[in-house]
């Protein structure tokens, strides 16, 4: 059975869904229980699963972040949220100093099984700290998993196995297509394993990498590029299924990676040099970026600027094959 | 050579409680009184009155109705699609001026919910326009008044604690102020900041507005304190609890800790208030808030309470209250027409400033992105650059 559903009610859907089967599940963060989340995507947990288990908490990131990690040492399973992923930089502390070694310190006697979620990106015209793309950033800390969902359905299954994870998962949700996008999800459980990239579209000419909310307008670039690319989303930053990229690339020789976050030490930048590692002598010609600047996200006037858009994703398809 | 009498700098602590039953320090036996100027009936006591000539008291009116003005239009233009969004600051006007007319040209201002102190530093409607439209030059007007507006909430209080050490190193004749509201006070920055003007007695006036609110949050659940003022005492800082509806207590409550903090002793002030409006233009505070306790503070409101107080004076009739409303309306007007008059900017503007002096690899970016726009203008159908809003 599925239903028609968008991403932020995919995020609603999983919440219910995980809240209903593991009573250990307990949601908490910024506005999200009284008013259900400033983009609603706890909207309604409140009411059905009570003041214990959705909780609105004060005006701390830190508390947020760092207080899910040790209930989650304790035994918990919770799910914190920021609420927006420009606010989680106070808590980069609590997640590289305690959440991302709580196992390893502990020599697996303690471990620390919690999702952090928050909208991220560009595209809302909202304030300053509203845009920024910062996975290589997080995706650079060992320990922690990151993961991206581009579709309704990958949204639901990959916030369930971030849920059922035994180790802490940065959930990066990606508000630009919030709801944007409505598509087929199932009903009840669906889980989609972290870790694994999916192919969206089968193809010979080149490999084209993208996650998040860069998916629409990479294969929006496909289309109009007529070429026939073999289209990967990444969908889990960290850890990252290079297999599933490399085989592609052998298959291929030509790779073209789009990301919306900064150019420099972007996950680009591993994605190339994975494919260095594991297929250099299958390309024909350089691996391609498509990114965002290396600078701040532009306020909202200019904001549109800064988004990799599909002319310049089809640029990168045509350098990609120009050799 | 230390000048202590003794090397050793801690002594154990010495027992006076005469052991028996542990005793605790609880917000319980706290008294915290709440500084008011004008009751809400209108009556006051003449002595209280702050030492302001007529014309310091008109001014304060029009300031008041100034700041409610700018909100209505703002709103009003932000529905029309003229601005991304806006965070009204009706129902906190006593607040926000009381605090901001004690301030002086070189003091530094910091703010969250606090607009119109822009304007009383210098700065224009058109700049606050610009700001709320997302675009750069906002904030650029705002520095050059030493003033800025922390959207990473809490975030501004270490800076303002190093604003602080710096006046303190230069000896100044100024303060550093924080404007902040009850969420802020949760927020970790919050307390490091308040902590480093305590520490090494800085400079530093902390005003927050306790407007009942964190978006949905009520204050009650923000914190286990009773008040947002005593906690100032945990940093070994004074506080002031002032009813934030009556603007001579505030501005009487400011002045006083204005001067203190010039000789080095933060002060911390709660100003009890409430946010009448939606959190922004994007909020919907029907979800958390009931009519009946909005209702309760529209009757409270700080503008009808001065202005009682001013028919007391007899200086109501010096007031043109129309003439008033009618000069911000048309100053509104031109801000506006002014800042539409903004034109687009070319996209070397997103790499200005990121560095004094644009690294190779970042002028490589803009010049790629320059060639690009010009050779491919179905850019332009997924670009809409939008200087009004
Ligand atoms: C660090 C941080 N976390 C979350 C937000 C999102 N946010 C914007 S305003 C706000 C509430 C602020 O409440 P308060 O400090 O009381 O100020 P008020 O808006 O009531 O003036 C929140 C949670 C933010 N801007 N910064
Ligand atoms: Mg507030």
């Amino acid at each position: 059975m599925t239903m028609q559903a968008t991403i932020v009610q995919a995020v609603n859907d999983a919440l219910h869904t995980e809240m209903e089967r593991d009573d250990r599940v307990v949601v908490f963060g910024e506005d999200v229980a009284e008013s259900g989340g400033v983009f609603r995507a706890t909207d309604e947990l409140l009411e059905e699963f009570g003041t214990d288990r959705v909780v609105d908490t004060p005006l701390s990131e830190i508390a947020i972040v760092g207080g899910a990690a040790g209930m989650a040492m304790y035994g918990y399973r919770p799910v914190a949220e920021i609420q927006f992923s420009g606010f989680l930089p106070p808590a980069f502390d609590q997640l590289v100093t305690n959440a991302s070694r709580i196992r390893w310190r502990t020599r697996g006697e303690l471990s620390a099984p919690m999702v952090v979620r928050m909208p991220y990106g560009a595209g809302v015209r909202a304030l300053e700290h509203h845009s920024e793309s910062l996975e290589g950033a997080y995706g650079h800390i060992p320990g922690l998993k990151v993961a991206v969902p581009s579709t309704p359905a990958d949204t639901k299954g990959l916030l369930t196995a971030a849920i059922r994870d035994p180790d802490p998962v940065l959930f990066m949700e990606p508000k630009r297509i919030y709801r944007s996008i409505r598509d087929e999800v199932p009903e009840g459980e669906h889980e989609v394993p972290l870790g694994e990239a999916a192919v969206r579209r089968e193809g010979s000419e080149l490999t084209v990498v993208a996650w998040g909310a860069m998916m629409p307008a990479t294969l929006e670039a496909v289309e109009q590029s007529g070429v026939d690319a073999e289209v990967i989303d990444l969908r889990t930053i960290s850890p990252m299924d290079a297999e599933t990229i490399v085989e592609s690339v052998k298959k291929t020789g030509r790779c073209c990676v789009v990301h919306e976050g900064p150019r420099t030490l972007g996950v680009g930048s591993e994605i190339i040099a994975r494919i260095n590692d594991e297929a250099l002598m299958y390309l024909e010609a350089p691996v391609e970026r498509v990114t965002g600047f290396d600078t701040p996200v532009p306020l909202l006037s200019m904001e549109d600027f800064y988004f990799p858009h599909p002319p310049r994703i089809v640029e990168g398809i045509e350098r990609a094959l120009s050799v | 050579m230390s000048d202590r009498e003794s090397d050793i700098r801690a002594s154990p602590a010495v027992g006076d409680d005469g052991g028996g039953e542990v005793r605790y320090l609880s917000q319980r036996n706290l008294e915290v009184p709440t500084h008011q100027i004008v009751s809400p009936d209108g009556s006051y006591d003449e002595g209280a009155i702050p030492d302001l000539d007529d014309e310091e008291l008109c001014d304060l009116y029009r300031w008041m109705v100034t700041d409610r003005v700018f909100s209505r239009r703002m709103v009003n233009i932000q529905r029309r699609g003229e601005l991304g969004t806006f965070g009204s600051t009706r129902g906190q006007e006593a607040s926000i001026i009381g605090s901001a007319f004690t301030l002086q040209p070189q003091d530094w201002l910091y703010v969250g919910r606090a607009w119109t102190p822009m304007f009383m530093r210098g700065a224009s409607m058109r700049d606050m326009i610009l700001f709320w439209r997302g675009i750069e030059e906002g904030q650029q007007a705002f520095a050059r008044q030493n003033s800025q507006i922390a959207i990473s909430i809490g975030s501004h209080l270490p800076l303002v604690a190093g604003i602080a050490w710096g006046m303190q190193l230069d000896d100044a004749d100024a303060v550093s102020t924080a404007y902040l509201g009850d969420g802020a006070t949760s927020t970790g920055a919050a307390h490091e900041g308040i902590n480093l003007a305590g520490s090494l007695g800085l400079p530093a006036l902390f005003f927050c507005q306790n407007n009942q609110y964190a978006i949905s949050m009520p204050f009650e659940q923000q914190s286990g304190a009773n008040t947002i003022a005593q906690k100032a005492l945990a940093y070994g800082i004074d506080a002031i609890r002032v009813d934030g509806q009556d603007v001579l207590a505030v501005y009487d409550a400011v002045q006083s800790a204005r001067e203190r903090v010039k000789n080095g002793d933060p002060v911390f002030v709660e100003s009890v208030t409430y946010r009448l409006d939606a959190h922004t233009t994007s909020d919907d505070p029907t979800r958390y808030r009931d009519d009946e306790e909005v209702q309760q503070w529209e009757e409270n409101d700080p503008i009808e309470r001065y202005r009682t107080f001013l028919k007391s004076e007899g200086l109501w009739s010096d007031i043109d209250h129309d003439a008033i409303v009618e000069d911000i309306e048309a100053e509104f007007d031109e801000a506006l027409a002014a800042a539409n008059e903004f034109e687009e900017r070319g996209v070397a503007e997103m790499f200005a400033y990121v560095y004094d002096d644009l690294p190779p690899e970042l002028a490589r970016q803009l010049d790629e992105f320059e060639e690009l726009l010009e050779r491919r203008p179905e850019m332009y159908d997924y670009i809409e650059q939008r200087p009004k809003g």
